[in-house]
Parts: structure tokens; C-alpha cells; sequence
């Protein structure tokens, strides 16, 4: 009897460490987005900076391409900035940004202060779009491949260990993989 | 009859102060609204996360409730407006997780634990039968002599 109750309790024990050692550590950033794998969702927005014209969401089909979304009331958007402004200089992949619930005065203002890192701009005034990318806490960013497929997202702000581990390796596997052996 | 149909008036006007929150317009079909209702309670406000859509007055949260609103007034039945919420924000839109083959074993864990107890209490008693009751026969015995 007292084997028993001893498997028992080890089996118990067993099952609390995975639990807990599997338990997610930062809340919300573990969510994982049911979208990831799947084709991008089809939008069409109006552009903040072209009056009268609209964007396609096909217009992401054909390259990469960074989809960022953001707000000029987004604290953490503006901490962002810089490093989209990075990613801009480096030149891999043309970010087009979500401009998600926001006046457009406001958008054209923080970009002509802080700078432009966007090829293009669409504003989602009603946010319907951003709930069809699953979008709940600005910034995100996501990665679509040449064929539309989403095949990374970060929630929060771009870091630049998020850009070099998880973004960079998908747009160029065999550099990642020189990278990783040089190193 | 004038005093009861007052206190509805009374407590209905009232009852419009708990939905402060929720600046949806109503839906005309009562059916249709208490469907509403009943959907945004199931659902987490993905910013507020320990908050229903019903009850939180983020802005995403007011966006999905418009959002479940005209689901329903295009005639999308309750299960599909969860497959809609699920496939954008996960699983974990839903207050109430669906069984699948990865939470499977948690539905199970009560059961299974029950049984393992029962077997457990079961065998503990069968041992104790088999045991002679020694100290009845020596007492007997005393008195016996």
C-alpha cells in the first residue's frame, strides 16, 4: 500500500511540474494568434496619406511584407518607433502600417514629427479590420509571406532580439542559417 | 393595478443603469437581444482579460460587441459567432474552454481521481475484513471464564 500511495504522489507531482513549468510566464504574449499559418485576411482601407485612394489587401501578395499596426494614442507604438525606422533603413521588407481607431490629423502629425517608416499607411477607423488580423493590443506586428500567408506575429512593441530571432530568419533562411553557424 | 405597473416602469427604467456600459443599440427582436446578452457574457475582453465584453468599456471591447451585434442581425447562429471570435483571438476569447484532445485529460482528471479513491477505499476495506478480529475474541473469552 504505501508504494501505491507513494506512485500516486510522485504521478501528482509529476503533473504539477509540467503544469507549472510549461505555465505561460509573460500573460498575454503566449496567447498564440490562431492566425499564424494562414492567409493574411482580405481588407480594403483608405490611405492616410492619399486622399480618396484606397489600399487592397492583395497588395501584400507578391513579397514580404511587415504589417504593423498602430495608434498615435499607443504608448508603446511610439516606443517602437525608432526600431520601424530601423527596420525601414535595413531595407528587407516594406512595412505597411494599420493606423487602428485614430484621427487621421493626429497620424499625418506623428509622422511628419517622428518620421515615416511605412510604405504605405491605411487608416481602420471603425476597427474592423484589426479584429479580423485578431488585433487586441496595439502594437502588432505580423509577417506575410510573398503568397499572403502570416507567418509571424509580435504583440507589443518591435524589439530588436524579437526582429533579429523571429522575423529576420523567415525572410532569408539561408542567411539565418550562415548567421547561426558563424556564430 | 396602478401601483405594480409602476414598479415595473420603475424597475425597468432602473435596469437601463447596469447596461452603462454597453452603448450597442439594442437589437428590435427581444429573441435576438437576449441572445446578444447572453453571447457577450460568454466572451473575454482580450484587453481586460479577467472582464466579459459585457462588461468592460475598452474600446475593443465595444468594437466586439458591435461586432457580435450585427453577426447576429445577419443571421449567424451562436456557434458560428464563436468559431468567428475563436478563429481571430484563440481559444481564449472563450470563458468557457471547448473540449478538445489537449484539455481532454482535464475533464477527466475528476473522474478518473474518483475511481482511483474508490479503488483505493475499496481494497483498504476488503483487507480490513479479512483481518480476525482478534481483540472481540479475547474479550469473549474473559467473560467466558
Amino acid at each position: 500500500m504505501p508504494i501505491t500511495v507513494l506512485v500516486i504522489f510522485v504521478l501528482i507531482l509529476l503533473v504539477l511540474t509540467i503544469g507549472i513549468s510549461n505555465a505561460p510566464r509573460e500573460g498575454r504574449k503566449d496567447i498564440v494568434s490562431p492566425l499564424l499559418g494562414k492567409a493574411a485576411p482580405s481588407f480594403t482601407l483608405p490611405k492616410l496619406l492619399e486622399a480618396g485612394a484606397q489600399y487592397d489587401g492583395k497588395s501584400l501578395l507578391g513579397g514580404w511584407h511587415l504589417v504593423n499596426v498602430w495608434g498615435t494614442w499607443c504608448v508603446e507604438c511610439r516606443a517602437e518607433h525608432d526600431m520601424l525606422l530601423q527596420i525601414k533603413g535595413e531595407g528587407r521588407v516594406p512595412i505597411v502600417g494599420i493606423d487602428w481607431k485614430d484621427e487621421d490629423a493626429s497620424a499625418t502629425a506623428w509622422l511628419s514629427q517622428l518620421g515615416n517608416p511605412y510604405e504605405t499607411v491605411v487608416t481602420d477607423h471603425d476597427g474592423r479590420t484589426a479584429i479580423d488580423w485578431g488585433v487586441y493590443a496595439a502594437p502588432e506586428s505580423f509577417l506575410v509571406s510573398p503568397a499572403g500567408i502570416v507567418v509571424e506575429k509580435q504583440i507589443g512593441g518591435m524589439t530588436p532580439e524579437v526582429w533579429q530571432t523571429q522575423f529576420l530568419p523567415h525572410l532569408a533562411p539561408g542567411a539565418a542559417a550562415g548567421a547561426k553557424a558563424g556564430a | 393595478m396602478k401601483l405594480p405597473a409602476l414598479l415595473a416602469a420603475a424597475a425597468l427604467a432602473w435596469s437601463t443603469l447596469a447596461f452603462a456600459v454597453d452603448n450597442t443599440p439594442p437589437l428590435a427582436d427581444p429573441a435576438m437581444q437576449q441572445r446578444y446578452e447572453a453571447l457577450i457574457h460568454e466572451f473575454r475582453c482580450m484587453q481586460c482579460q479577467n472582464e466579459a465584453l459585457a462588461d468592460s468599456n475598452v474600446s475593443l471591447a465595444a468594437d466586439l460587441r458591435l461586432e457580435v451585434h450585427d453577426l447576429i442581425l445577419k443571421g449567424k447562429s451562436d456557434d458560428e459567432i464563436r468559431d468567428f471570435l475563436v478563429a481571430r483571438y484563440s481559444e481564449f476569447i472563450l470563458f468557457r474552454p471547448r473540449m478538445s484532445l489537449r484539455n481532454a485529460w482535464l475533464w477527466a482528471a475528476p473522474s478518473v481521481l474518483l475511481l482511483a479513491g474508490l479503488v483505493v477505499a475499496l481494497s483498504v476495506m476488503r483487507k480490513r475484513s479479512l483481518l480476525p478480529i482478534a481483540d472481540d475474541d479475547a474479550s469473549d473469552n474473559i467473560a467466558d471464564a
